[in-house]
């Protein structure tokens, strides 16, 4: 149990023993993003580029056209909102070979409130052709993805979290793009997650059970690209889908399982989510409760859904 | 640190001086002429850089058209990048692609986009359009080069307008940060920009709107980030020259270079001059006949 922010920087520290073109390029928050790790490790491999994100995600572009492979740290929300147009431009339209760690994603950032949580990172950054979009479940599957997105050329968007969240796959796992993972089975409903939101899905789905209700849990690690005849095919034996995700539910992990199912096998979705609203500072418990992504919270809400249903 | 002289035969055009200004006249009817052939595009950008295009391209530049993708070789960005035609004319002048290829600029599947795209020409550094990104990634470039012990020169051309950006000066800053002398910003102040601010009453401008920087010396903005400064008369060819090259020269002082060049916007056709709404327009057929004329260019396109 380690946050994927941590995770990400220790495989990057161990990565950059091996290949010599990884670098990371920071906007000055090392010690929140962890990339101080690497910092410390490689001292001449990090530059520091101050507070100034745009550039950085310009400069990021330059290097990758000289053979290095940049890794970018700062918040989720300062790549997808204030240096959206270079993330745009130089690095997706050109398909650099440029990785985003996007870091303090979600709504769980540490008592930053509104200005600093970034629930819309997924429905922007999943708008993007080419863009490779990472959202890793904990700190094994993070690893797995940051060393793939090294060994491939190509954009990457990683979203990471600040805070740990339990384990959910065993070491040994290894990470495919666009493949879906089905974390328990279950007959009644689905629940579609990704990220952390994974995790909290399984302990939701454990309350349901002690309520009769079975619940499977499919976990989307890549939004983009994604199998969508397998997130079809898991889905066609629940009698209720639901996606769960620390997000808006406008264009994110929700729109995405909306767009599948309405082009391939329309039927009913509940998404659960942040409703179109800002959040706030406050404890992570407080807004996961307030936005209905606790593990009770979700599992009240399916069961009153699927009783909707069964009416 | 110290870009030195490239590694390797580096084979260049040493274009004279005449030869040079030969050169531009033929860029500037390629430019009036494709963009009144494509309907659409931008003009008075493009003719304000021509002189500094060819000079570059030309005189300056260590690059091997026929293998763009040279590792050695010297970038070039053009962060004003709606000056595109400019660009590619030069470059087809200079062999990266057929003159006759400029007939498909915006024309739908055409390696020549209405803005520099790398993705489908090769030879472009770097995809430029959004105002204010080129130098960043032109600072990537310079940068990455030191780390792997190049020897080339990065220039970028910016316009004066264009930094108004302030993504800009952030790039500024961390390019002095770093002491990248491999790195070389041509600001090409042709004083307008596409609407421009209103001209206060009383107050003369060369062109018909308020400079984009009236009363700032852009130079002395640089000088106090901490880089080289040099000012030139942007349509003197031997001065461009001698300042690209002075700055590849000083590339081991450790600072990077801002060559600060005044232009005239439209340069080289009585239509087109200061006019800041030839920005962006399509020369009437009189007009194209007036800019052979005044160009001196015969019937096969080509400069007297």
């Amino acid at each position: 149990m380690k946050a994927t922010r941590e995770a990400w920087a220790e495989t990057l520290v161990e990565l950059a023993r091996t290949n010599p073109d990884v670098l990371v390029l920071d906007a000055d928050l090392a010690n929140s993003t962890k990339a101080d790790a690497f910092a410390r490790a490689y001292p001449e491999r990090f530059l520091e580029m101050g507070i100034a994100e745009q550039n950085m995600v310009g400069v990021a572009a330059g290097l990758a056209t000289v053979g290095y492979v940049p890794w970018l740290s700062s918040f989720a929300v300062f790549f997808t909102h204030r240096a959206l147009d270079q993330v745009r431009l130089l690095v997706a339209q050109t398909h650099a070979n440029v990785k985003i760690g996007a870091s303090y994603s979600g709504l769980l950032t540490g008592l930053t409130g509104k200005t600093h949580q970034d629930v819309q990172d997924l429905a922007i950054m999943r708008a993007m052709p080419g863009l490779t979009v990472l959202v890793p479940a904990d700190a094994i599957e993070c690893a797995a993805m940051v060393r793939w997105a090294t060994e491939t050329n190509g954009p990457v968007y990683l979203r990471l979290a600040r805070d740990a969240g339990p384990d959910v796959f065993d070491e040994g796992y290894r990470f495919e793009p666009g493949t879906v993972r089905l974390v328990r089975e279950g007959r009644d409903v689905l629940l579609v997650s990704t990220g952390l939101q994974t995790a909290r899905c399984l302990d939701a789905a454990g309350l349901l059970e002690a309520g009769g209700i079975s619940a499977g849990v499919l976990h989307v690690p890549s939004l983009k690209p994604v199998d969508a005849e397998a997130l079809v095919d898991a889905a066609r034996a629940a009698r209720l889908v639901v996606s769960v995700e620390e997000h808006t539910v406008l264009g994110g992990l929700g729109g995405l399982v909306a767009e599948i199912l309405a082009a391939r096998e329309p039927r009913r979705l509940v998404r659960i989510g942040i409703e179109d609203s800002w959040g706030e500072s406050a404890p992570n418990d407080f807004l996961l409760d307030k936005h209905g992504l606790s593990p009770a919270r979700v599992a009240e809400r399916v069961a009153r859904e699927l009783a909707a249903e069964t009416r | 640190m110290d870009a030195g002289p490239a590694p390797g035969p580096a084979p260049r055009k040493r274009a004279a001086p005449s030869d040079l200004g030969m050169l531009a006249r033929r860029g500037r009817w390629l430019v009036i002429s494709t963009v009144a052939g494509s309907g659409g595009g931008h003009v008075g950008g493009p003719l304000s850089a021509m002189d500094m295009l060819v000079a570059l391209f030309f005189r300056v530049l260590r690059v091997r058209p026929a293998e763009p993708g040279w590792p050695e070789r010297d970038r070039f960005i053009l962060s004003k990048g709606h000056s595109s035609i400019g660009l590619y004319a030069v470059m087809a002048m200079r062999g990266y692609l057929p003159v006759e290829e400029l007939k498909t600029f915006d024309k739908g599947d055409s390696r020549l986009q209405g803005h520099p795209d790398m993705t489908r020409l090769p030879g472009l550094d770097a995809s430029t359009g959004s105002l204010g990104q080129g130098l960043a990634v032109g600072l990537g470039i310079a940068l990455g080069a030191r780390m792997r012990g190049l020897g080339c020169h990065t220039f970028v051309m910016l316009g004066d307008g264009e930094c108004q950006e302030g993504m800009v000066w952030e790039s500024v800053n961390v390019a002095a940060r770093y002491g990248l002398g491999n790195l070389t910003a041509i600001v090409d102040q042709n004083g307008l920009q596409q609407y421009g601010w209103p001209l206060p009453d009383g107050e003369a401008h060369p062109g018909d709107r308020a400079d984009p920087w009236p009363g700032t010396r852009l130079g002395a903005v640089f000088e106090a980030f901490g880089w080289r400064v040099v000012e030139i008369d942007g349509h003197d060819l031997e001065a461009i020259v001698a300042a690209c090259e002075g700055a590849r020269g000083a590339a081991s002082d450790g600072r990077p270079t801002a060559i600060l060049a005044r232009t005239v916007k439209g340069k080289g056709l009585s239509f087109t001059e200061g006019r800041h709404h030839w920005h962006s327009r399509v020369a009437t057929p009189d007009e194209v006949a007036q800019a052979r004329l005044e160009l001196g260019i015969d019937e096969q396109g080509m400069p007297r």
